[in-house]
């Protein structure tokens, strides 16, 4: 197990570092951020101040050398825009990222579960027709789209749910949460679940297609046949098997929600992470983009190393293969 | 809080509810609630030259000379100000004047700030420029400052309008982050700040020791929401009062309802086409070739009648009406009527195509030429469907247009190091003429800071050295004339091809009020309850 936790990290060092070269080498071809930060009437000494002041008269070699050499004392640049830390700003905004992306994951697990298992159970009846053919569409309806209807429809015409913002919020560990009072809640309602829609559609259609693979299954016949209640095939030696993929699938589904929520955190105003990096993009925010992508690697590996140890827990088979790897 | 006392309003008999209306009409008028669409990145208010931030900054701050809605200069910490000599400017400043933490206000101050202006660490766009021209400060006493230039310098009441004023005992040793974290953002205008989310909400409160006439509200949130769709719906929704930024495709909704009320305003912005006239004659320009696309040998670009024929193949009532809905003006020269520096007598560019067909013969292309329109997608209102109908309405001429529209970030390079031969881009001007003529239409000169945005490198010796008579010309009636001169002769030799200016728009909800402004930048102080 040691040996290959510490294989897993040595591979996430250089995944890392592979990463920061490409983003920054993308980040750079893009543009000119001076071009774009600067006020039109500047006049061209103003501007050479200021590529010079941002470190941008350096060639890019060892403009990314500066930065690995301050990556490595863990500071990640200061934005051109804010004059801060980069890593100060996003770890800032990620609270209001994790938590959106939590509620988005809770609610799709405690609706998609239970449908895709009856779905699964009961392919043929009517209900189950309904479930999948609105998990199409919660496939393939675009996330701004509904997003702006369900702003249209409970804030706008009903009224029932304020349409933007993250309202109210109280501390807990020394960070703002907004799920901790009833008007923060209401305001992270409509985000969760315009976030949730996808993965709701894909937890009903994993389960789905699990529980009818299980259900056709040897072992599960002879569960039946020694005269197990339906209840018990179903939570106990059905779920359980089930339960791998959609383990994976979420969680790396968690991962690209705290990623990306960008569309959503930017319909809603929800002031995240998303909504961040997309400010910084548009205006070509080097330090903060470059800081994000790394971070976002980070949590990546980070996930994918959960996933697989949560993997040998649910499966012995696992378990024995990372011993022998 | 509001629909509850609506619905009370409905159960009880009229008096008593028009009584009620009233009352929470006074208690509405407590607190309002602003979205922004672009966002604040600093409370610094010498960090980063950005309308956004200098709209905020304008709220908490004040100037030596403010501006009003029209840009005209007013009087603001600064009661009257002259030229006692030629080089050199005197201000009497405001007595009576304190801080939101209580300082008293004084000519310390005024050198402290600009005295900071060069000096913010990592500035992106520095206010360095506005004390650059200042060679001397001299304090005469507490309430009477001199500036002393170099030369002769008629802008500076101009350029003070952008230098807002800190507390030099707070603001001393403070840093952008100490701003940002509102400890240093100490002004004298008439909100003070309470608390700042980045990116996300600034709350205000009203600062009851302003100078001026006090602000409507007790508390003011304004808050950033970048989505157009979403900005909307929260204005509909009653969630916030007042918008800027409307979008022009819900602004006929938004005019139909009638618990929305609409401000506008032609503003200084003026969107137009860049042409290369760095390629000389003989030369290739980077997107023209013949019709064949084979290289033409000469950039056609270089000779007024095909400049002259670009700019009259253009309909712009069209665009205005059918791209721009309607929230913009046709435009010939930079600055609308009414502006120091607008060419009263210049014509309006007529849409003519068969004469620019005829001017096009006349150049020696009578079988027109192909070229490629550039632009960004996502910088103005519309940016992309208007090269779209501008590279149509050339195409009728015989002049070929392929448009492409970029991203900003990618565009703005681009064009900055003249790899296009035609670019649409925009330029909100200041209101002296001298700006827009400095900036875009002098020629590029390092040394004296001109052309610094002439991106298609026209040069005319005959406009730079009117310009430069006008930037010594203490005379207003003078200098008026210089630049108008100037504007004209730049303007008839189409140095660029003048589009349209647009019109700045904001929404409010009922009982709400936004006084409309020539610039662009949405200000707290301007929101106040509707008349009854």
């Amino acid at each position: 197990m040691t040996v290959y936790l510490v294989r897993r990290l040595l591979q996430a060092l250089l995944v890392v570092f592979a990463m920061s070269v490409i983003v920054f080498v993308g980040v750079y071809a893009i543009g000119d951020p001076v071009e774009i930060l600067i006020s039109p009437d500047a006049d061209q000494i103003e501007r050479e101040r200021a590529v010079q002041s941002l470190g941008l008269d350096l060639p890019l070699w060892h403009q990314y050398l500066v930065f690995l050499g301050n990556a490595l004392q863990g500071d990640l640049g200061r934005s051109f825009v804010f004059n801060e830390p980069a890593l100060k700003l996003i770890l800032q905004r990620m609270p209001a990222t994790l938590e959106l992306a939590f509620g988005a994951m809770f609610i799709s697990i405690v609706v998609g579960l239970p449908l895709g298992l009856y779905a699964g159970l009961r392919p043929n009846s009517p209900v189950s027709k309904t479930i999948m053919a609105g998990s199409i569409l919660g496939f393939s309806l675009p996330t701004f789209w509904v997003g702006l209807m369900l702003i249209m429809v409970f804030a706008v015409q009903l009224g029932w749910l304020p349409s933007t913002g993250r309202g109210e919020t109280a501390t807990f560990l020394g960070v703002q949460w907004s799920f901790l009072t009833l008007n923060g809640l209401s305001h992270m309602a409509m985000p969760a679940i315009n976030l949730a829609l996808f993965k709701i559609s894909l937890v009903i259609r994993l389960t789905r297609a699990g529980v009818r693979e299980t259900m056709l299954m040897d072992y599960v016949k002879f569960a039946r046949a020694k005269g197990l209640s339906p209840a018990r095939v179903t939570f106990v030696h059905v779920f359980k098997n089930i339960l791998i993929p959609v383990v994976t699938v979420v969680g790396l589904e968690l991962g690209s929600t705290i990623a990306f929520s960008v569309v959503t955190e930017s319909v809603f105003a929800w002031p995240g992470m998303g909504k961040l990096i997309i400010d910084s993009i548009n205006v070509l925010d080097r330090p903060v983009i470059v800081a994000y992508l790394m971070i976002i690697v980070l949590m990546f590996i980070t996930i994918n190393l959960i996933v697989d140890l949560t993997y040998s827990l649910l499966d012995p088979r696992v378990r024995l293969e990372g011993k022998g790897a | 809080m509001k629909p509850q006392s609506r619905r009370r309003g409905i159960a009880v008999s009229s008096v008593a509810a028009a009584a009620l209306v009233l009352a929470a009409g006074q208690a509405v008028a407590q607190t309002a609630t602003i979205a922004v669409g672009a966002p604040v990145t600093s409370l610094d208010p010498h960090f980063h030259q950005l309308s956004p931030n200098n709209a905020v900054a304008d709220t908490v701050f004040d100037r030596l000379v403010n501006n009003d809605v029209n840009l005209r200069n007013i009087p603001g910490l600064a009661t009257e100000w002259r030229a006692v000599a030629p080089t050199v400017w005197e201000f009497k400043l405001r007595p009576n004047v304190r801080f939101h933490n209580g300082n008293a206000f004084t000519a310390d101050d005024v050198v402290f700030t600009l005295q900071r202006l060069p000096n913010v660490p990592n500035s992106p766009s520095s206010f360095a420029a506005y004390s650059r021209p200042i060679t001397r400060i001299e304090v005469v006493d507490p309430l009477t400052i001199r500036f002393h230039t170099a030369q002769p310098y008629p802008l500076l009441p101009l350029d003070m309008t952008n230098v807002r004023i800190v507390d030099k005992e707070t603001a001393e040793n403070a840093t952008t982050a100490d701003f940002n974290d509102v400890r240093a953002a100490q002004g004298t205008g008439p909100y003070r700040i309470v608390s700042h989310r980045n990116g996300d909400r600034i709350e205000f409160e009203r600062w009851d020791g302003y100078w001026g006439e006090r602000a409507p509200f007790q508390r003011v949130s304004y808050r950033m929401i970048t989505n157009d769709a979403a900005r909307t719906a929260a204005l509909r929704a009653g969630d916030v009062d007042l918008i800027d930024q409307v979008p022009t495709s819900d602004l006929a909704n938004l005019r139909r309802n009638p618990n929305i009320r609409i401000a506008e305003m032609v503003g200084l912005r003026l969107i137009f086409l860049g042409l290369d006239h760095l390629r000389a004659e003989n030369e290739n320009s980077p997107f023209i070739t013949d019709n064949d696309g084979r290289p033409l040998g000469r950039n056609p670009l270089r000779d007024l009648r095909v400049r002259q024929a670009l700019s009259m193949a253009i309909d712009r009532n069209a665009i205005v009406e059918r791209v721009m809905e309607g929230t913009a003006v046709p435009a010939n020269q930079f600055l609308p009527s009414g502006v120091f520096g607008h060419v009263g007598d210049l014509p309006p560019v007529p849409f003519d195509p068969d004469g620019a067909r005829r001017l096009l013969a006349e150049a020696g292309y009578p079988n027109g030429f192909r070229i490629q329109l550039n632009g960004p997608n996502d910088r103005y209102i519309n940016d992309a469907r208007i090269i779209q109908a501008v590279g149509q309405m050339w195409t009728r001429i015989g002049v070929r247009t392929a448009v492409e529209a970029q991203p900003w970030t990618t565009f703005v390079g681009r064009a900055g190091r003249q790899e296009y031969s035609a670019f649409l881009i925009g330029w909100g001007s200041n209101p002296d003429g001298s700006h827009p003529l400095r900036n875009i239409i002098a020629t590029f000169n390092r040394d004296r800071g001109w052309g610094a945005s002439n991106r298609g490198r026209y040069s005319n010796p005959q406009v730079d050295s009117l310009l430069d008579q006008s930037l010594s010309e203490l005379d207003t009636e003078k200098r008026e004339r210089l630049i108008v001169d100037a504007m004209r002769i730049a303007m008839q030799d189409v140095a660029v091809v003048p589009l349209h200016i647009q019109t700045n728009i904001w929404a409010t909800r009922r009982g709400f009020e936004y006084t409309a402004s020539v610039d662009e930048g949405t200000l707290a102080q301007r929101l106040r309850p509707a008349a009854r």
